[in-house]
């Protein structure tokens, strides 16, 4: 019960501090001469898809540690990173389009990263269906650390095909080889965002954890009435 | 040359297996089926005077073989469950490898079979000259076919267990077959355009590097798939 | 021939297995007696290495090469002729069955039949032919006896008696205290995962021991 606590106060923090990121992205950051306030959406938009596939390779590092320590901690954590994960990816995808209609003309393009994106999305879809489709709780959490190890196999031959591909994608300013081209108060906002992002990640996945174990603890008790144990 | 122990174990598998399916053959019967109804469906959903042949073709057929593969791969593992023998199989002092690489080949053959009867159907359905691209096309087949057949075998190992085992493993595999079957398009409509073949390469690197990661992978996780 | 060391494995909450010892020579028979849930598949699965013990360590001489294993499944493959199901079976053990094989369990004339088309009974007796293909030293049988026929539970019995005879080890487990008991030099009783009596038969019949498992474990 600490831990859910902690885990909410955590969120809670986490999204005042976002509030207070767009308070500066929209009053004290210079607006972006292209492409005007939709831009503004940025600072929500790609640190949500850091975070989307930052939670996958959390949760393929787990599911190694776990099919290695049988801890089922590892698989609780796996466990709550791909919902994570699975929230982050919804937010790029539900703010990739709003972007996209003022600035591409569109809603929805099939752009390699978008598309790259639900595939992520489709990817943890996939990881909590196998989930929620095995009873059993040791083999659940085996295939499910297949599974996760896959995913996370999988996200770089997704980013070589991203480089590959013809891309309508603004093309990476942040992380990339030479210094960031972002005016610094858009990188310092941005930066800040990222921070908010990553303590929102921890609250997200901190809740989850201390809701599995709880439902682990309830599930083990009605087992132990029915006489099963 | 003999082969070694875990190459041989994994024949004997895989030749049970084509064998079981040689006899009931409704698998593959009903995949070629398939096959045939899809690419017939797929020309008269299509508008001739808008789009060329050559353009829709190569999609036309990877989405053909996509859905065929599904059909095949759910088989394999059942085939196990039915009786219990996946016990006989983890008891038998072969190693788990061996395992999964017989149910690999048992399932390449399957879809190599059900290939060689969608290209050349393709070919004949939509006008399209395959025999001068046949060497280089045959080997965009095959790379982009054991990458995601050797992930799909993975994943019918898993799905096989857990209820709506059909509708899970697309939903699962899915995800894992965009990236070579993104390449395999790429490459397919550059031989179906005439393109030199030099243009190819680079896909076929990326379809070699993604069957050498996940054959990989996959032997080295699917112990995890069938211990208890 | 066969040792088990201070096992334990649970699921979970249920301790399917809890400190059990023991060791089973050459031309010994073990009948391990308890009820559903008590924990025998589970020891005879870690005794086969398919199930690796959370604790303690089983042995078995010559490894899973040695080991023969009929269970309440046949695993036969249905569409695969008698013949073909017990050829590929030998191969995974590098050899191929013994030319009486078939006779020893009256199955000759069914050799070329697919084992779908086969009766229960019949079925059954092709399922104790595959659990000897490779000639194992150690058998491990999970309530063996559990709906054979007369002529299959017979055909059984001869076998498992012929096995012990060649200085060969058997462990069976079944809820089922009529069942083996004659065929058996040691006895031992499950409960919760663990022995609450294991001694040599010494010429206890069924009805004695039945009257012993009664006391000791309900």
């Amino acid at each position: 019960m600490r831990m859910l606590r902690a885990g909410r106060w955590i969120t809670a923090i986490a999204l005042v501090l976002l509030a207070g990121v767009y308070v500066r992205a929209l009053g004290y950051t210079p607006v972006e001469r292209s492409q005007g306030l939709a831009q503004k959406i940025f600072y929500l938009h790609v640190p949500a898809a850091i975070w989307a596939e930052m939670a996958m390779i959390f949760v393929g590092l787990a599911s190694i540690f776990y099919l290695f320590l049988k801890d089922p901690r590892l698989d609780r954590f796996a466990e709550a990173s791909a919902e994570t994960g699975t929230i982050f990816a919804a937010i790029v995808l539900t703010t990739g389009p709003i972007w996209g209609k003022p600035i591409w003309g569109t809603w929805w393009s099939w752009d390699a990263r978008l598309t790259l994106t639900l595939f992520l999305f489709l990817l943890y879809v996939g990881y909590l269906l196998l989930r929620g489709a095995v009873t059993d709780p040791a083999m659940r959490a085996r295939y499910a650390a297949v599974l996760g190890i896959c995913g996370m196999v999988l996200v770089p031959f997704v980013h070589l095909s991203v480089y590959l591909f013809r891309t309508l994608h603004p093309m990476p300013i942040v992380l990339k080889p030479s210094a960031p081209s972002l005016p610094a108060s858009m990188l310092l906002t941005w930066l800040l965002s990222l921070g908010v992002f990553t303590l929102l990640y921890v609250g997200f996945v901190v809740q989850r954890y201390a809701l599995s174990y709880l439902r682990e603890q309830l599930e083990a008790v009605g087992e132990g009435e029915l006489g099963h144990a | 040359m003999p082969l070694p122990d875990s190459l041989r174990h994994a024949w004997y598998v895989a030749r049970k297996d084509l064998l079981v399916e040689f006899r009931s053959r409704t698998a593959i019967l009903a995949a070629a089926a398939f096959v045939v109804l899809v690419l017939v469906v797929f020309n008269f959903g299509r508008d001739p005077t808008a789009v060329s042949n050559v353009d829709l073709a190569p999609s036309i057929l990877w989405v053909t073989f996509t859905f065929a593969a599904m059909l095949a791969l759910n088989r394999a593992f059942q085939l196990e469950l039915e009786n219990q023998a996946i016990d006989g199989l983890l008891l038998a002092p072969i190693g788990r490898s061996s395992i999964y690489l017989g149910k690999l080949i048992a399932n390449l053959v399957f879809v190599a079979t059900i290939e060689i009867i969608g290209v050349p159907l393709l070919a004949l359905f939509f006008n399209i000259r395959i025999l001068p691209i046949i060497g280089p096309l045959t080997g965009v087949i095959a790379l982009a076919t054991v990458g995601f057949v050797a992930v799909g075998t993975l994943f019918s190992a898993m799905t096989v267990r857990t209820r709506f085992a059909e509708l899970l493993l697309p939903v699962l595999l899915l995800p894992f077959m965009i990236p070579p079957l993104i390449w395999a398009v790429l490459a397919t409509s550059r031989l179906m355009a005439d393109r030199p073949l030099s243009e190819i390469g680079g896909w076929l690197k990326m379809l070699a590097a993604y069957d050498i990661v996940f054959i990989g992978v996959a032997i080295l996780l699917f112990p995890a798939t069938v211990n208890e | 021939m066969l040792r088990a060391e201070g096992l334990y494995h649970s699921f979970g909450r249920v301790r399917a297995l809890d400190d059990v010892s023991f060791t089973v020579n050459p031309g010994q028979t073990l009948a391990v007696f308890g009820p559903n849930g008590a924990g025998k598949t589970t020891l005879l699965k870690v005794l086969a290495g398919l199930i690796q013990p959370q604790r303690g360590h089983a042995h078995v001489d010559g490894g899973r090469r040695a080991i023969g294993w009929i269970g309440h499944q046949p695993q036969l493959y249905g569409q695969l002729t008698v013949n073909e199901n017990l050829r590929f079976w030998a191969s995974l053990y590098d050899t191929r069955p013994a030319s009486d094989l078939l006779a020893r369990l009256g199955l000759e004339e069914h050799a070329q039949r697919p084992v779908r088309a086969l009766s229960r009974g019949l079925v059954q007796r092709v399922a104790i032919a595959r659990a000897l293909v490779h000639d194992p030293r150690v058998l491990l049988l999970d309530e063996p006896f559990t709906g054979l026929d007369r002529i299959a539970a017979e055909a059984l019995s001869r076998l498992l008696s012929q096995h012990a005879a060649g200085g060969r080890a058997t462990v069976l487990v079944t809820h089922n205290v009529e069942e083996g008991t004659e065929l058996a030099t040691d006895v031992a009783f499950m409960r919760n995962g663990r022995f609450v009596h294991f001694a040599p038969r010494s010429g206890r019949d069924a009805s004695e021991i039945a009257e012993e498992y009664r006391h000791a474990v309900a």
